[in-house]
């Protein structure tokens, strides 16, 4: 099947008004007649469900948490991005798109991106309608600060709590929708399987986590916003019940897996500090807007401050290496994620990392601290040279903008970040990757859609921060409700879907059979023990830097764990009641096909773009080398096992954009 | 080694354990009772970093345990000394049903949301420009602050009366405080209150207990703006 990306006619800055102003529409009352599921509550699908209930679809909402406002878009912390230009500093709705294109290492959809950028300034005004406590400057206007990879301040944010924020504005959307009975939302389900009718998406199959009840549930469109994969590597920021189930039942019902290997490491999260440890903890990129990356220039030192001899506050500045600002000079701190990370990475593998296993580098508030507390002292006309005061101002100026994210800091390391700089490392954070979609956000099974991080679309191999969030709430809101109307105008004669079908029955009768499976097996290990060996293997082959050799070893490795996996896993209790073993134990079962999918997409890439890193492939400086050859998307079919996927490649073309070595020095 | 009332029992020593957070050191106990062919002790989490409200938990008498300012999740070993014994409860209210071991049934608090926690302001972004409505920095970082409230549900488990006031308090305040909020007002709280009363919530008497144990330090003057807010709605109403 050849990909057909359904790209609109015309110059870019047109595309989306002239696909707006021909699509099919689907009158009110028709729409009483359609039903529309929604499998997550998070950005993208909490905006989507209040949205499509609102024009008047009946809308069915699942989430496998107890209320859609704990789904893992709550804990974004950083900031959205929107092309206002409120600060005046020259962003413009071409430059988001540049940002991201380039950011994104030239391996993104023009069209999907310009798209974003275009109704991305509508999001701010949405939210703040919705009532969304936005930072606001002393003259009550809206605050901006900066992330990574851009040159201008176009980030809003919400203090370390954008995320959270954000998704209630959404929930309280839904809340809205809810009570007007347009919206049934189904709390604690989880979702085992799409069913297909006459190749259409129709339904799903799910799972209800209180009672075991296995339910068949139809509909006219199916959309999927369940989130990111980023826990195949066991460790990570996710949430921890973050899952790739949904999207890969989706993809061996036939809907293509793109660029399963772009995974974004995240530059600042706490390092890991043991054996037990269940995730990782992000340090917002916005820190970076303050905070100063270095470790000791000299190895004697690193020594001594793993010993303990020597306080990082000690070290001389001459002693320190800011080496952002040393390789990057243009964007110093504020590089994008990639960048920072194999950066961090190269200095601790050359030995200067600063903790007892040597996978730490600091991040340190001591100049923001004197340059705002100086600020300070000059505004309120006090002594600008009492270094007490100074620092006690600075501290304060800190603390307002940065305040929870410092205390969950102190509360895991046991240290005081406003006296000694944090300890931070890479960590896996967020997936590029993902379902693919066409410009409809429609994926190759008709009537099935991706949104938010859930789909591969917007941000190519890399993604800057605070686009994530932009990215869910444009696909939800603004998206989606156009192009899913264009599909459901076919069906408004088609009447309610049946679930006496063979199809439902047909999905029904393998989600039951994997759960006895399960259930049955009593194995000797529990899930979490092949959970983390499945991390350990993606984390050592398929992490920051990867080789075709170890690549190919992966993909062995994770093969015959999933063997042991079904042979040997033990999921206690039963299977109609509350049981999160078994839960988490098909959660598991799918990440290990995955990841070995993942590892294969790797191997197939010979290039080094954003967040993929091959090592055969890097410029004599250690920059990642891309190859005009690699200009695609890669689009896996599923055919059985992984290894036998099959790969479509979707060529991507840049007209708007000329594209150029991505450098951010 | 750590003893938990009842059935459970962990063997790793408390210095093994001290680096750990509260729930890590459950998954660790869940592990060894599985490998042990025994039932592993269900509890809610989902973020473990104290933002998303899944955990609960009553730890010696205190809902999120010993810590201040922080959730379950976020509570670490290094809070408990090598000897010590453990309590752990569910959070317990007429309002909050138990599913099964430590994991209750919160979503009284939904149905309250569903009542009135929002503005009827339609998504299709046809708004007007976010910065022609100015919201006064201090209001706004107070709104900000009653937002931040995590829906765990600790301030119910803390109150003897069983209360909610100081989760709805903070939805109320939310909205009371910014411009957009107001056209609603009205309906808004004496319909959230309606609610949280036939949720089987119980009454205010001012212990101030919630405001202790909630983690995310929503201040008691939530609780007052909501009252002044019911007061003057129920004399327009
Ligand atoms: C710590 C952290 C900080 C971040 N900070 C930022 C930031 O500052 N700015 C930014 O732009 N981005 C940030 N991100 C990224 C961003 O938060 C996510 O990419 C985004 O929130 C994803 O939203 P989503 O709606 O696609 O999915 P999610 O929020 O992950 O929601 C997934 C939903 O799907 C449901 N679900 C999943 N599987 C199933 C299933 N099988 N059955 C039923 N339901 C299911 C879940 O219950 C949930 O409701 C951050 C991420 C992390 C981890
Ligand atoms: S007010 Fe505090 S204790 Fe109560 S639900 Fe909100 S965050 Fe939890
Ligand atoms: S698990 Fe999310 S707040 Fe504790």
């Amino acid at each position: 099947m050849a990909l057909d990306s359904k790209i609109p006619q015309g110059p870019i800055e047109d595309k989306w008004t002239n696909y707006k102003n021909h699509i099919d529409l689907v009158n009110p009352a028709n729409k009483r007649n359609i039903d529309v599921i929604v499998v997550g509550t998070g950005l993208a699908g909490g905006s989507a469900a209040a949205t499509l209930a609102e024009l008047g679809y009946n809308v069915k909402a699942f989430c496998f948490q107890d209320s859609p406002r704990r789904a893992h878009s709550i804990a974004a912390q950083g900031g959205i991005n929107a092309a206002k230009n409120y600060q005046g500093d020259g962003d413009s709705t071409y430059r988001l798109f540049y940002d991201t294109v380039k950011g994104g290492d030239y391996r993104s959809r023009e069209a999907n991106v310009y798209r974003l950028a275009e109704v991305s300034a509508n999001i701010i005004d949405q939210c703040v309608a919705q009532g969304v406590p936005f930072a606001r400057e002393y003259g009550g206007l809206l605050d901006n600060r900066s992330f990574g990879g851009v040159l201008v301040s176009r980030t809003f944010y919400a203090a370390g709590q954008t995320g959270q924020q954000l998704l209630l504005g959404a929930y309280s959307a839904m809340n809205r929708q809810i009570g007007r009975g347009k919206i049934k939302m189904y709390n604690r389900h989880e979702m085992l399987d799409v069913v297909k009718v006459d190749g259409k998406a129709r339904g799903i199959i799910t799972r209800n986590l209180i009672t075991g009840e296995i339910e068949r549930h139809s509909a006219h469109a199916v959309v999927l916003g369940t989130g990111g994969y980023g826990n195949v590597f066991f460790l990570s920021t996710n949430a921890m019940g973050s899952n790739v189930t949904a999207a890969w039942k989706a993809h061996k019902r036939g809907a293509y897996f793109a660029n399963p290997c772009y995974t974004q490491i995240h530059p600042t999260c706490i390092p890991v500090y043991g054996d037990h440890q269940s995730k990782l903890t992000l340090m917002s990129e916005s820190l970076r807007n303050d905070g100063r990356i270095w470790v000791p220039k000299h190895k004697k030192d690193v020594e001594a401050i793993r010993n303990k001899t020597l306080k990082p506050t000690q070290l001389a500045e001459a002693d320190r290496d800011y080496y952002l600002e040393r390789r990057y000079p243009a964007f110093g701190n504020l590089v994008p994620r990639d960048v920072a990370s194999r950066a961090a990475k190269e200095r601790c593998d050359a030995g200067f990392g600063v903790n007892a296993t040597g996978e730490a580098v600091y991040l340190d508030f001591a100049s923001a601290i004197q340059r705002y507390g100086k600020e300070q002292a000059h505004v309120k006309g006090l002594d600008e040279n009492d270094a007490v005061l100074v620092k006690k101002l600075g501290q304060e100026v800190v603390k307002n903008k940065y305040g929870n994210l410092f205390q969950m800091y102190e509360k895991i390391v046991d240290e005081n970040p406003y006296e000694t700089p944090m300890m931070i490392y890479p960590a896996v954070h967020y997936t590029m990757g993902g379902i693919r979609v066409d410009y409809n956000l429609m994926t190759t099974v008709p009537g099935l859609y991706a949104i938010g991080e859930a789909n591969f679309s917007d941000h190519g191999a890399n993604r800057l921060g605070a686009s994530a969030l932009m990215q869910g709430l444009a696909d939800g809101y603004f998206v989606l409700p156009y192009t899913i109307g264009d599909y459901l105008s076919d069906d408004i004669r088609t009447g309610p879907i049946s679930t006496d079908t063979k199809e439902f029955e047909e999905a029904e009768a393998e989600v039951r059979k994997n759960i006895e499976h399960l259930i049955n097996n009593k194995g000797s290990h529990s899930v979490d023990y092949f959970h983390k060996r499945l991390g350990k293997i993606m984390w050592n082959k398929c992490g920051m830097a990867r080789n075709a050799e170890d690549l190919k070893s992966a993909i062995t490795e994770i093969s015959e764990l999933r063997a042991e996996f079904w042979k040997d896993v033990r999921v206690p209790g039963t299977a109609n009641e509350f049981n999160e073993e078994l839960a988490k134990a098909g959660r598991v079962a799918d990440f290990l096909e995955l990841g070995e999918l993942f590892a294969k997409d790797a191997l197939e890439r010979e290039e080094s773009a954003g967040g993929h890193f091959r090592e055969e492939y890097q410029t004599p400086e250690g920059e990642a080398m891309r190859r005009k050859e690699f200009q695609y998307v890669s689009a896996w079919e599923y055919k059985g096992e992984p290894k036998d996927a099959v790969l479509h490649k979707e060529a991507l073309a840049y007209e708007n954009i000329e594209v150029k070595e991505r450098s951010y020095k | 080694m750590l003893t938990i009332k009842g059935k459970w029992l962990i063997t790793k020593s408390a210095i093994s354990l001290r680096d750990m957070s509260f729930l890590e050191m459950l998954d660790v106990l869940n592990n060894e009772l599985i490998e042990k062919g025994d039932e592993p002790v269900s509890f809610d989490h989902d973020c473990r970093e104290g933002i998303c409200g899944s955990c609960s938990l009553y730890i010696n008498g205190e809902a999120h345990g010993p810590d201040r300012g922080v959730t379950t999740c976020q509570l670490h070993m290094r809070m408990f000394k090598d000897g010590d014994t453990i309590f752990i409860e569910p959070f317990r209210a007429k309002a909050f049903p138990v599913i099964k071991d430590l994991v209750v049934d919160r979503t009284a608090f939904d149905r309250i949301q569903h009542a009135g926690g929002f503005i009827s302001v339609n998504t299709s972004g046809n708004t007007i420009d976010a910065n022609t409505i100015p919201v006064n920095k201090a209001d706004a970082d107070d709104a900000f602050s009653a937002a931040t409230c995590i829906g765990c549900g600790a301030c119910v488990a803390s109150c003897k009366n069983s209360s909610a006031m100081l989760f709805v308090g903070a939805k109320v305040s939310q909205f009371a405080l910014l411009p957009q909020g107001q056209v609603e007002a009205t309906d808004r709280v004496l319909n959230m209150v309606k609610q949280m009363d036939d949720e089987g919530f119980g009454n205010c008497t001012n212990t101030g207990a919630c405001e202790v144990e909630c983690p995310k330090g929503i201040s008691l003057e939530n609780i007052a703006r909501m009252n002044r807010e019911y007061l003057a709605a129920s004399l327009k109403g």
